[in-house]
């Protein structure tokens, strides 16, 4: 459970969202990351601790340089979380429609 | 067209939205009329009285025979527009919710549902959505212990 909610504390912060989005389309080092924020560099590289601790984001030694990229495995977690709760409202929801599309009001 | 939910980590609400391929009308009408909700629900309708100071009564039988009731009181209802309401789950540690329905028009006689849930605290809010993510996983050890128990019999 303290997994988990490490998981989320990771995903709670806006710029550590926008650095998950940025880096679904390719692995990126810091710097690369780092460019697309205003905030100071330290505050970029303590987001991407944070994202690293909770094995959101994985490192990736290249060369000399460190690319961070996605932990898919890890992002199905966050998601698969909620989901059923998605899902519980989805079902219900496709009832809904169904049922109206060939509704007849009430004399 | 599939429902979203947005709950942000540390908040005690959430929305979950919805766009239907239905007039606001019907989609209205479908949380109104309790034969309808009856269906989409999955559940009977005791008491639906869709009006200010109203108050709605449901109840479900689950495959084990318990009776579970759903209940609260409607504070605002604005034909084809909103439905302000309270829900609750009778007899459990769960505290009573603040449900505020919009049902807005889109083009092409299409709607959208957004539902902003405000729950008592963070972890009231946070239990509430794992609900149904424990309840697979308990579903999925009953049946792993009804397995089980066959093979002993």
């Amino acid at each position: 459970m303290n997994l988990r909610r490490d998981v989320f504390q990771g995903i709670a912060d806006p710029t550590r969202r926008a650095i998950l989005l940025l880096v679904t389309t390719q692995a990126m080092t810091a710097g690369a990351i780092a460019a697309n924020f205003d905030s100071a560099r330290p505050t970029v590289s303590k987001h991407l601790q944070i994202l690293t601790e909770c094995e959101l984001l994985k490192q990736q030694p290249n060369g000399r340089e460190i690319y961070y990229h996605l932990n898919l495995k890890k992002m199905k977690e966050v998601a698969g979380f909620i989901e059923p709760f998605r899902k519980m409202w989805e079902d219900r929801f496709v009832k809904l429609e169904q049922l109206m599309k060939v509704y007849k009001p009430k004399k | 067209m599939k429902t979203e939910i947005i709950a942000e980590e540390g908040r005690q609400d959430l929305h979950i939205i919805r766009e239907f391929d239905l007039p606001t009308e019907l989609l209205y009408t479908a949380f109104i009329e309790p034969e309808i909700v009856e269906q989409w629900m999955g559940t009977k309708v005791i008491k639906l009285d869709p009006a200010r100071h109203g108050s709605y009564q449901f109840e479900t039988t689950d495959p084990r025979g318990s009776v579970h009731r759903f209940s609260g009181t409607i504070h605002e209802v604005e034909s084809n527009k909103k439905i302000t309401r309270t829900f609750e789950m009778e007899n459990t540690p769960f505290p009573v919710q603040l449900e505020f329905l919009s049902f807005d028009p889109l083009p092409d006689h299409k709607s959208r549902l957004t539902m902003h849930v405000i729950y008592k605290s963070v972890t009231d809010r946070d239990n509430m959505l794992r609900l149904p993510f424990e309840q697979g996983i308990n579903m999925a050890h009953n049946r792993l212990q009804e397995i089980f128990n066959n093979k002993k019999n």
